[in-house]
């Protein structure tokens, strides 16, 4: 476990894990039954990576993510992010939700909603400023300031909750299928803004999706989840150029090759579940 | 400039049919020889005699108003309180809903003569009928308010710390902003029956005591007056309820208009 975290970096910076999800398993306890949503995850993002999580739909990944975040509180095992074991939404996380729509909020304009989170860190007002005209610039929203959510593009809202995310200077970044309400158009340019923080700012980012492309072409690391109840069906080092861009990168031989391993795994994974696969 | 405009156009649309109505009043009791229904002509003639040039507005009408805001402000309050309280919390729900249709079915003018038993016929008890009345489409409002606050941003606000006031605050309060302005405005228009009914049973000032006031002493061109008045004020505090909700509430009008456009 340990191990596989400290081979896991490419750039030679730290290579201690930053999140360990050691052993989780979360069964929803509903009226006369219970369904078990994940069965047994166990893996560690290294500080500084980028590890997207692609699993068929219905895989737990939403159930995993809000494990991860604090909002759930799993069943069985421990999300230790940075030493501490996680039991409540951690203050240097930011999430990106997929329902951009309802994750900002419509009373507030766009400098208020990537400023409101720091107030509550209670940073000084210029130093908040700041942080939000940086934010804002890093996103390509340098002129809607002052306008609201509703009155901008899905792509451009997304844009927003990227931008408070990051104001927010965060350890971990996690993405929860952040792009899976845009356009496709808007959908590349929002994978190469993300790749493009992440190289510039280094956090270390989770972002979980379920589009297989997405997963290769964004991540230093995919992690393929098998069908509920989930366990961990592979772990793809993706060994890719660090410069990439939708088009060579994309079309390039080794794209294709890990794309199509990750893709097998997938159909696996629609075909089994955690119950099979761990057996 | 367009602001202006927009604005002009709505009170005229909005003048329009109150116009016809007093024009159609004014040529049907024309050579009206009823006593009890004069002339609109003598009508107005009047309101300038008994509400301008006389002390009414300081003695009459300004306590009236002043009991319909305190009393108002009063039900906003403590509606918006205990709603976000009862809102929020399932189990408060169960325990206080019942108990709360029960007390909202009370038609609260049968409220009157208990509260002056206790709070005496001054101007607390007018206010307290007035929040008896206005206290209730405030609260249950808000309780549904608080109830349909979006999942995704209660758990947005969890991941970004926004917690106790501020979460009050910018999270609950404001999404059930609309509800608590309908609330609002409900509340309002009860609230104006409550202060005229309030001052019938037992007053010595307000525009309710001069309009029965005016009644019982025959003075029924002076009682005409004050009916025109009351109506009048309820139309200007609608108006500025309006104008409330707008600023209030631009933000939800935007979103839905954009919702009902389809993503731009």
């Amino acid at each position: 476990m340990s191990a596989m975290s400290q081979t896991r970096t490419e750039a030679g910076t730290r290579t201690e894990a930053l999140l360990d999800v050691r052993a989780v398993r979360k069964v929803y306890e509903g009226q006369g039954r219970s369904v078990e949503a994940v069965r047994d995850l166990t893996f560690s993002v290294a500080r500084g990576d980028l590890v997207c999580v692609v699993g068929p739909s219905g895989a737990g990944k939403t159930t995993l993510l809000k494990c991860i975040a604090g909002l759930l509180a799993p069943t069985a095992g421990e999300v230790v992010l940075d030493g501490e074991p996680v039991d409540g939404p951690p203050p240097g996380m930011a999430v990106v939700f997929q329902e951009y729509g309802r994750s900002l909020f419509p009373w507030m304009t766009v400098r208020k909603n990537v400023e409101l989170p720091l107030k509550q860190k209670k940073l000084p007002k210029a130093r908040r400023a700041e942080l939000v005209h940086q934010a804002l610039s890093a996103v390509g929203l340098d002129d809607v300031h002052g306008a609201y959510p509703w009155q901008l593009s899905g792509g451009m809202q997304q844009r927003v909750a990227i931008a408070r995310a990051i104001a927010y200077e965060p350890h971990i970044l996690l993405m929860d299928e952040p792009f899976a309400a845009v356009d496709a158009q808007t959908r590349a340019d929002l994978e190469d803004l993300v790749r493009s923080l992440w190289q510039r700012l280094g956090v270390t980012t989770l972002f979980v999706t379920h589009d297989i492309d997405e997963a290769v072409y964004l991540g230093q690391r995919v992690l393929v989840l098998s069908s509920s109840p989930t366990v961990v069906l592979d772990d793809v080092t993706i060994d890719l150029p660090a410069q990439r861009d939708q088009l060579t990168t994309r079309a390039s031989t080794r794209f294709t090759e890990l794309r199509g391993h990750v893709f097998a795994q997938i159909q696996r994974a629609k075909r089994h579940s955690g119950a099979s696969v761990a057996g | 400039m367009r602001l202006a405009g927009r604005i002009v156009r709505t009170l005229v649309a909005a003048l329009a049919l109150p116009t016809v109505l007093l024009a159609l009043w004014w040529v049907l009791t024309a050579d009206s020889e009823s006593y009890y229904l004069p002339p609109l002509s003598e009508i107005l003639a009047d309101v300038d005699d008994v509400w301008l040039r006389s002390d009414r507005l300081s003695v009459d009408v300004a306590p009236s108003l002043l009991r319909l805001t305190g009393g108002f402000l009063l039900a906003v309050l403590l509606g918006v309180a205990l709603g976000v309280a009862i809102g929020s919390s399932r189990r408060l729900r169960a325990f206080c809903e019942p108990v709360l249709e029960f007390l909202r079915a009370i038609p609260p003018p049968v409220l009157v003569p208990v509260l002056m038993l206790f709070a005496g016929i001054g101007d607390a008890m007018k206010v307290l009928v007035i929040v008896s009345g206005c206290l209730w489409p405030i609260l249950l409002n808000t309780v549904e308010g608080v109830r349909a606050v979006d999942e995704v941003l209660v758990e947005t606000s969890r991941c970004y710390g926004v917690r106790g006031p501020a979460r009050l605050w910018h999270l609950v309060v404001r999404s059930a902003s609309p509800q608590i302005v309908t609330g609002m405005r409900q509340g309002l228009s009860i609230g104006i029956i409550l202060m005229v009914i309030s001052e019938m049973f037992a007053a010595s000032n307000g525009l309710g005591f001069s309009i029965i006031q005016f009644q019982r002493t025959f003075a029924v061109t002076e009682m005409w007056t004050g009916i025109l008045l009351l109506g009048l004020l309820g139309f200007l505090l609608a108006t500025l309820m309006r104008l409330f909700e707008r600023h209030v509430l631009n933000w939800y009008f935007g979103l839905r208009q954009a919702q009902r456009g389809g993503s731009r």
